[in-house]
């Protein structure tokens, strides 16, 4: 029986699809018992859900116009 | 400082193109200007959130990009195209924030960058601090059962967890600027960062983990 504190070493894994069958079980198993860790696996997920928005840019990460079109100018002279 | 990881030389195991991008390569090498802008369009902003993790300012990473773009064209005409474009390209990053960083430690007094040689760079260690813990391992201070999707939705949480993804220790960081934020798989990953799968799995584990806590500890108060 796998402990609380050997799933928050294993959940990485788990959620990467590293686990074994056996240990996918296991994993699931002590889930299925322990709310607490139900909570970890939630907050986990969330955290990973809330990273994929950082990747929305901010207004003022696009490229500045000027460096678009110098590189432009660049491929044009590399292409000829 | 720690070091950057050294990316490989050598094709190890490198992600296999996709058809999409065999397509946009054969464009780029006719020449076609749309296929750039796209190319440029698509990478560009990823390209910076790696940047930034290698360089001290938003202008060094904008210069470093520019720099990736460049040797970009350098190298298309060479480039294998069975490998996958896209760590191509971010791979030339990488060696280029390297050299860079080499460049600047030479012209850097010594006693500047002794301090901190290594420092942070905590890839060991537990996921959760072991005193919420039994000693049979049980939960003695669970995580709290609110609902944190709810709560990582708001805009001062975003803030705060790109806070926490600046205070990872540099590795770990662009793994999971990489991995989490710009969507590149495990395999793409490691290419990029030249780290071995299993070096890969450790790294991604103490980064999500460290964040997780972190969100934990805003979301407390």
């Amino acid at each position: 029986m796998l402990t609380c504190r050997e799933i928050t070493e294993l959940v990485t894994d788990y959620l990467e699809g590293n686990l074994g069958l056996a240990d996918r079980l296991r994993f699931q198993l002590h889930l299925g018992m322990c709310r607490h860790c139900r909570a970890y696996l939630r907050q986990l997920r969330a955290t990973i859900a809330a990273m994929k928005k950082l990747s929305q840019p901010a207004p003022d990460e696009a490229m500045p116009t000027d460096v678009q079109a110098e590189l432009l100018k660049r491929f044009r002279n590399w292409k000829s | 400082m720690a070091d950057l990881p050294t990316a490989p030389d050598g094709p190890v195991s490198a992600p296999a193109s996709s058809a999409a991008e065999r397509a946009l390569v054969a464009r780029l090498l006719a020449g076609d200007e749309a296929a750039f802008v796209e190319l440029v369009g698509r990478h560009h902003a990823p390209l910076r959130r790696l940047a930034r993790v290698f360089v001290s300012s938003d202008a060094s990473a904008e210069e470093l990009v520019q720099e990736t773009w460049v040797a970009v064209l350098d190298g298309l005409r060479g480039f294998e195209a069975r490998a996958s474009l896209k760590t191509w390209i971010f791979r030339i990053l990488v060696n280029r924030a390297k050299t860079r960083r080499e460049r600047e430690a030479r012209t850097t007094p010594l006693s500047a960058l002794a301090p901190d040689a290594g420092a942070g760079d905590d890839d060991s260690g537990p996921a959760v601090d072991p005193a919420r813990f039994d000693e049979r391992g049980r939960w003695t201070a669970p995580p709290q059962h609110g609902s944190p999707e709810q709560a990582l939705l708001d805009g001062e949480t975003r803030a705060r967890l790109a806070e926490a993804v600046a205070a990872l220790p540099e590795r770990q960081r662009a793994l999971v600027v990489l991995r989490d934020i710009d969507g590149l798989t495990a395999e793409e990953a490691c290419n990029v960062l030249g780290l071995s799968e299993s070096n890969q799995r450790v790294l991604l584990h103490r980064a999500r983990s460290r964040l997780r806590a972190e969100l934990e500890q805003w979301m407390k108060r």
